[in-house]
């Protein structure tokens, strides 16, 4: 019988080589005549372990971690399989506690399927959710999302089926489905490596809400950095059009769905929902006042659903097993599970999906070891460059929405970047200020100048000029930013300086320290 | 002198949002700092607070806009919401609790302020918007007291200024890219000439691809300048005079669209020109000739004294006043003491208010005895009043421009709005903007064919002179596709006149495929338009000179009300049929009796019964024969029975066709008089020269292409000495015939006791409520906005039969070319006013469009000097090589003097009106050295 051996195609695995190494082992086993194929499957999230390669056998899948393309070569070398005794190998992949702790929904196929095998995807569970969603019918489904909770998984939160009642309650004769794919936080790949290893998940769930919210066209906006990403995607949705999930009858019902695939500008602030309409219309990336909500005028002035990838590929766990299914996992009304992208200074970083409720702590040191220079960790960073910084005092605080709300911290899109303590938590807070005037779409003034004012300041502050005053400065800066900005990159540029300017006051003075923290903090 | 100054305040009250878009009854009641405010659903939270006197602060926001929500000047706090809301974006909810004032809302607020300034320049003692900058209002308005930045982070206050426009200058330093101009580009005026480049911090307005302002597709229309909230955008006259210390309220005096203007002063001297936000035409919008080109009126070749001469062979001798008159007066009446009370005439000019032309036409008919007395409208739109009178029942347009906006089909014919309207045009542009679909009827590819998110559905480029051929295939496909309105035929129209027409529409030879050959528009192409036109639920029709200067004018102007009357898109707001008019008062001009057979209201000099009332207030015996028009007092002044005649604020020589017949009859003249502002061709045939006043010295009303009575008020004294219209009295009682007003107003109190139509017309009544349309009566005090509303003003719609005729001007081998003519946006006209202002930047000269096939034949390239001929005569310019005109035709315009465009052009006119043929010539074009 034929061998599986497995090297993911994704683009964080081939960043790391895996091209190189599928490309040896197919010498290899050229070269040997071995009865095997290289299948390239998706990354299953542990980037710590990439290249993994994996061996199809009667136990399971063996893994091999950090395969070179060298090891590759001497992995197959006398053209026989490599066995669990090899010093790269790590055994059963899933009995790894890493992967064994965890509770995957939206990435269960991940790094298992061939990303654009739509026979592996129905073999998985793939378009269970659909075909219940056309049974159900619009409100139907909208009334599972709700009662599943889900909220926005791009960061802001927002209850979806709140979203969807609005887009199917809203008078029009043309709506959208728009996904929200310009993944621009620093620290997190949840959307990408979904597309990458998933494609047809996020097809999936854009069919169920385009038929829950009466859309007949939808939109991915692909932040132009995923080209290998565009083109798995472009892929899929070939596929799917050819198998019917997409098209004027969506699975043979009288629903017809098919969805674009546009690319991004190259501006982060793309990724904001109204930005992102703006340019998906073809016009300057920048930010809409709103209202009106996008669910209500949103793509070329009709009812809009956007939604960051994950959510919509939420949908598909939602219909398939129910709403109240998801809505018993996770704590409060962070129901179901998160993907946390877990990088930074990390042993073992990559994505792990848990339902709501475990610790900081417990991720990035249960799942993640601890940091990676074995120094001890002094701030992590979690929901991207615009998230708060936590210090050690707050890593027991549970990975839930309204925990974090409660001491000045957000999820966001669940990355989370750990620090150890050679950081300098000044230069981070100066940077904040530069990500945020990098980004700016330059629409409204506290973030066009207050973010280039934030950076001078903070400076200032480093150099030791007139502490006390510019602290004040910065301290009402942050607070015109936050209340003052239009969208939520100016609102939440002041997280991660607020942040360090209370858990870290003294990294933000200079070294000159010129008054102690107590005597300049407000 | 000027009579009882209108006082208008100097700054306007700004409400910061636009009002909802869509109108609701529906109101909400909601407190704003504790006050109750009840406002319409749809209202912005700052409009509603402002509109109650509560006003929040803002930057970014102008009720000419769209709410835009940059500044966050305006936040606000709302009980149950989270943050601080815009108020500029939030609209008003019912039981709305805001707060307008907390510390919170106030630190916010200066902070802002304190970002602004710190990248701004600290000069405002020297700025040119020193008094009239919002940017240091609200840095009072929130206490900034310092920057607590310093001014040593990055700033934009090195950039270079941009003087490159004659009109305004852009100082980026001074911008605090609140996007105004950019929106007021794109929602206003619809150039899309001004953009935001970069982001963040380094965004900077930007016009064209980053070019200067003059080189960009800027059409200087100076949305932007007037919305500039600081002194990044400004008038170079404001920079040079200073803020104005009065405002005066009147009325534009170029084109048809007649806009509203505040004229901003400084003593007797205007400082700028800006759109009046309440002007029922333009509603705070305006173009590159209405706000700019002004300066002419004090132009150095104005002459301001009255001159005379024996000879035109002579040099003229300046005199004063009553010598000019008693002159002029004695050589009109030794020429009627040889010759008879008809060997004089006068002309009227659409340019000159209706109190003028009032009187000019008085002095013919109650001074001269006789009806000699045409305009110049002659040569524009009379084919306009014939045919819409014919067919229903007012030489008048039947909407006002505000309907537009209902517009779902909009149809252009022989208009070019973008260039000669531009205003409308503004209007229009949104429309479709909006979504309404458009119809371009002309031999061109204007400019709305194909303009930034503008595309026509249909450009049926039809050869010149087949303007009937095309509206009665419209019609055809109408009748025979079953798409006539049958109900409103039936309710509204003559239903003998309509079987007459239908059967004659409905021959085979007026379908489009028969027409396709020698109109040169596909048929297929103009059946969808048809059905387009006929199933829109509001399809309006605009048409210019392009429908009317030719041999059928007057046809196609029934052809098209046929077509409207057969749709039933008549009556109602957004449909219509609107004439653009060319002239500021060429509607008011015609209104008030300038035709030969006319008295004023359109009312036969043949009906004894509006003769004698005119009799009994005039003291006078009217002549019952209709008089002599332009073409006929010209072609007698050939003959030797025309000798003398009086032309106020017209240039015959230079405007009227075939200008060899026009000087040839001038020369054989013996007293030709002119009451101009400028020495302009026709005077160079002139006996007495009377200076006429500019519009800012007029005291009167123009009344516009909406109908429209508009005041124009004089912004200073006449510095003539005199009105116009005391000129043309003191003429008159020096013939013998003693006139005399106490001011305009008396003039406007005699047109409504004597005109039903103008019968609720007063300068006061217009004081108070701004303008009307006529019919203004007692029963309509604010006049009419749509005409036939309810049932047409004749009674009944009159289809009229419109036989296509072939012109006789054709081409064939020795001319194979067909020339129209046309405007540009920067020129007016023969250019007397525009050329001797700063406009002469972008026109400098008239040029030839010619298609490059046609270019090709003859070795013609862009910038080539060609000679262009025609059987009447032949004249020099330089060509442009273009697809915008079909191969076949060419195009040039008639600003210039030097360029004399109607050598070329024919005696060919309306069959009806003589309305000269201007829109086809045949020609011949070849390459000179």
């Amino acid at each position: 019988m034929t061998v599986r051996i497995y090297v993911p195609n994704d683009t964080g695995a081939r960043s790391v080589g895996a091209d190189d190494v599928a490309q040896a082992i197919e010498t290899q086993l050229h070269a040997h005549s071995v009865d095997a194929v290289v299948v390239r499957n998706g990354s299953r999230g542990a980037y710590w372990l990439e290249p993994l390669v994996e061996i199809d056998t009667a136990d399971g899948r063996v893994g091999f971690g950090k395969v070179s393309p060298e090891q590759a070569l001497s992995l197959f070398g006398a053209g026989v399989m490599p066995s669990t005794s090899h010093p790269l190998s790590i055994g059963l992949v899933e009995s790894l506690p890493w992967f064994r702790d965890q509770q995957r929904l939206m990435f269960a196929r991940v790094g298992i399927i061939d990303p654009l095998s739509l026979d592996d995807y129905r073999a998985h569970g793939g378009l269970t959710g659909l075909q219940r969603a056309l049974t159900l019918g619009g409100q139907a489904i909208v009334d599972e999302i709700r009662t599943s909770g889900l909220r926005g998984r791009g960061g802001a939160a927002f209850p979806a089926g709140i979203k969807w009642q609005t887009v199917h309650d809203t008078v029009a004769d043309q709506r959208y489905i728009v996904c929200n794919a310009d993944e621009g936080d620093s620290g997190t790949f949840a959307d990408r490596l979904l597309m990458d290893a998933d494609p047809f998940q996020l097809i999936e769930g854009m069919a169920i809400a385009a038929i829950a919210v009466g859309a007949t066209v939808g939109y991915i906006y692909l932040r132009s950095e995923y080209p290998h990403t565009a083109r798995i995607m472009e892929r899929a949705l070939l596929l799917a059009r050819e198998s019917a999930i997409l098209g004027p009858s969506v699975l043979g019902s009288a629903h017809g769905f098919d969805i674009l695939l546009r690319i991004g500008g190259g501006s982060y602030i793309c990724g904001e929902e109204t930005a992102l309409l703006e340019s998906l219309e073809g016009k300057r990336g920048v930010v809409r006042a709103k209202p009106p909500l996008p669910a209500v005028a949103g793509l070329f002035g009709q009812p809009t659903l956007v939604h960051n990838v994950l959510t919509l590929a939420a949908a598909t766990g939602i219909l398939a097993r129910g709403g109240a299914h998801y809505a018993s996992l996770g704590v409060d009304r962070s129901t179901g599970t998160m993907p946390f992208q877990l990088g930074g200074n990390i042993q073992r970083g990559g994505l792990i999906e848990v339902p709501f409720g475990i610790t900081l702590a417990e991720l990035v040191e249960g799942f993640g070891g601890g940091t990676a220079s074995g120094r001890p960790g002094k701030a992590i960073q979690v929901g991207g460059p615009l998230g708060a910084y936590l210090p050690l005092a707050q890593w027991h605080t549970p990975l839930a929405y309204e925990a974090f709300a409660a001491v000045g911290a957000m999820l966001g899109h669940g990355g989370v970047v750990v620090f150890d303590d050679t950081v300098d938590m000044g230069e981070q807070a100066q940077y904040a200020m530069e990500f945020c005037a990098h980004e700016s779409c330059g629409k409204c003034t506290p973030c066009r100048i207050g973010s280039t004012r934030g950076v001078e300041v903070i400076g200032r502050l480093r150099r030791g000029e007139a502490s006390k005053k510019n602290w004040q400065l910065l301290d009402e800066l942050c607070e015109t930013m936050e209340l003052g900005s239009l969208c939520a990159l100016g609102g939440l540029t002041p997280m991660p300086v607020r942040s360090i300017m209370s858990h870290f006051p003294g990294d933000l003075l200079s070294s000159a320290r010129v008054g102690a923290p107590a005597e300049v903090a407000v | 002198m000027i009579d009882s100054p209108h006082v208008t305040p100097l700054r306007r009250r700004d409400l910061g949002t636009p009002p909802p878009a869509s109108p609701s009854a529906t109101r909400v009641h909601l407190t704003i700092d504790g006050i109750a405010i009840e406002a319409a659903v749809g209202t912005s939270v700052m409009r509603a607070a402002r509109d109650a006197g509560i006003n929040i602060a803002k930057l970014c926001a102008t009720d000419s806009l769209n709410a835009f929500g940059s500044c966050r000047l305006c936040v606000v706090e709302i009980a149950g919401r989270r943050g601080l809301p815009a108020s500029c974006t939030t609209l008003v909810d019912d039981g709305m609790v805001v707060r307008t004032q907390t510390e919170q809302i106030a630190r916010v607020r200066r902070n802002v302020m304190e970002l602004y300034i710190s990248d701004h320049p600290l000069d405002c003692l020297t700025c040119a918007a020193n008094g009239d900058c919002e940017l240091q209002d609200m840095a009072g308005a929130v206490g900034l007291r310092e920057v607590r930045y310093g001014m040593e982070g990055a700033t934009h206050l090195a950039l270079a200024k941009d003087e490159s426009n004659p009109y305004f200058t852009f100082d980026p330093s001074k911008c605090i890219v609140c996007s105004r101009c950019v929106r007021a580009c794109e929602e206003i005026q619809g150039t899309f000439a001004l953009s935001i480049t970069d982001r963040g911090f380094a965004a900077k307005v930007s016009a064209g691809m980053s070019e200067s302002f003059l080189e960009s597709e800027c059409v200087s229309c100076g949305a932007c300048v007037q919305a500039c909230p600081t002194a990044t955008l400004t008038e170079k006259t404001v920079i040079e005079a200073g803020q104005p210390d009065r405002v005066v309220k009147t009325t534009c005096a170029y084109c048809g669209v007649g806009c509203s203007f505040r004229a901003e002063m400084k003593g007797n001297d205007v400082v700028r020109m800006v759109p009046d936000m309440d002007g029922g035409a333009n509603e705070g919008h305006s173009c590159v000739k209405g706000r700019f080109a002004w300066g002419y009126a004090s132009h150095r070749d104005r002459v301001l004294a009255p001159m005379i001469r024996d000879s035109i062979a002579d040099a003229w001798r300046t005199v004063g006043w009553d010598e000019a008159i008693a002159y002029a007066a004695a050589r009109f009446r030794s020429i009627q003491a040889q010759y008879g009370h008809g060997a004089i005439g006068g002309v009227s000019s659409s340019r000159c208010t209706n109190e003028e032309v009032y009187v000019v036409q008085k002095l013919v008919r109650a001074a001269f005895h006789n009806n000699n007395i045409d305009t110049c409208a002659r040569v524009c739109h009379s084919p306009t009043g014939y045919g819409l009178k014919q067919t229903f029942g007012t030489s008048a347009g039947t909407q006002d421009f505000r309907s537009v906006a209902q517009a779902d089909v909009i149809v252009v014919i022989g208009a070019n709005p973008t260039d000669a309207h531009p205003v409308f045009a503004a209007r229009m542009k949104r429309r479709l903007r909006q979504g309404a679909q458009l119809i371009v009827i002309d031999p061109r590819r204007i400019d709305l064919v194909r303009s930034p998110h503008v595309q026509a559905s249909h450009h049926l480029a039809l050869k010149p002179g087949t303007n009937v051929a095309v509206i009665n295939a419209l019609a055809h496909v109408v009748v025979t596709e079953g798409l006539a309105n049958e109900a409103f035929v039936a309710e509204r129209c003559d239903a003998a006149s309509f079987e007459q027409w239908r059967a004659f529409i409905a021959r085979p030879e007026q379908s489009p495929e028969a027409t396709e050959a020698f109109t040169g528009v596909p048929a297929t192409e103009l059946r969808q338009a048809a059905r387009l036109y006929a199933g829109a639920r509001n399809a309006a029709i605009y048409y210019g000179l392009g429908v009317t200067e030719h041999s059928q004018g007057s046809t196609m102007v029934m052809g098209i009300a046929n077509l409207a009357m057969a749709a039933g898109q008549l009556g109602r707001d957004g449909v219509g049929v609107s004439p653009l008019r060319g002239q500021n008062n060429v509607q008011g001009a015609c209104d008030m009796g300038s035709f030969p057979h006319e008295l004023p209201g359109y009312r036969h000099i043949s009906d004894g019964a509006t003769r004698g009332t005119f009799e009994q207030a005039w003291q006078v015996t009217l002549d019952e024969e209709p008089g002599l028009r332009i073409p006929n007092m010209l072609a007698a002044a050939v003959a030797g029975q025309f000798r003398g005649i009086f032309i106020q604020g017209e240039d015959l020589a230079q405007s009227d066709p075939n200008t060899q017949h026009v000087t040839d009859a001038l020369r054989a003249m013996e007293c030709v008089i002119v009451q101009d502002l400028f020495l302009n061709e026709t005077a160079k045939y002139a006996h007495v020269f009377l200076p006429g006043t500019a519009f800012l010295e007029k005291d009167g009303t123009f009344t516009n292409a909406e109908r429209r009575i508009n005041r124009v008020r004089p912004v200073m004294p006449p510095r003539t000495g005199q009105f116009e219209w005391e000129t043309v009295c003191r003429l008159a009682t020096a013939m013998g015939y003693p006139m005399a007003y106490n001011n305009a107003a008396g003039i406007m109190d005699e047109i409504a006791a004597l005109t039903p139509t103008f019968a609720g017309v007063s300068f006061a009544h217009l004081d108070r409520v701004g303008s009307v349309q006529w019919p203004c009566t007692a029963a309509m005090p604010i006049g009419t906005r749509i005409m036939h509303e309810d049932r047409f003003v004749r009674g009944k719609g009159r289809f009229m039969l419109t036989q296509y005729v072939p012109t006789d001007e054709k081409s064939n081998r020795r001319y194979p070319l067909l020339l129209t003519t046309g405007r540009t946006l920067t020129q007016y006209n023969v250019g007397t006013q525009t050329r001797r202002t700063k406009n002469a930047t972008w026109h400098a000269e008239d040029v030839l469009e010619i298609h490059p096939h046609d270019a090709e034949m003859r070795g013609i390239g862009t910038g080539d000097g060609v000679l262009l001929s025609s059987r009447k005569g032949s004249i020099t310019l330089h060509a442009v090589v273009t697809e915008r005109v079909p191969a076949g035709v060419c195009y040039t315009t008639f600003h210039h003097p030097d360029t004399a465009a109607n050598v070329i052009t024919t005696e060919f006119s309306d069959w009806a009106t003589n309305c000269p043929e201007y829109k086809v010539t045949a020609v011949e074009v070849r390459p000179v050295d």
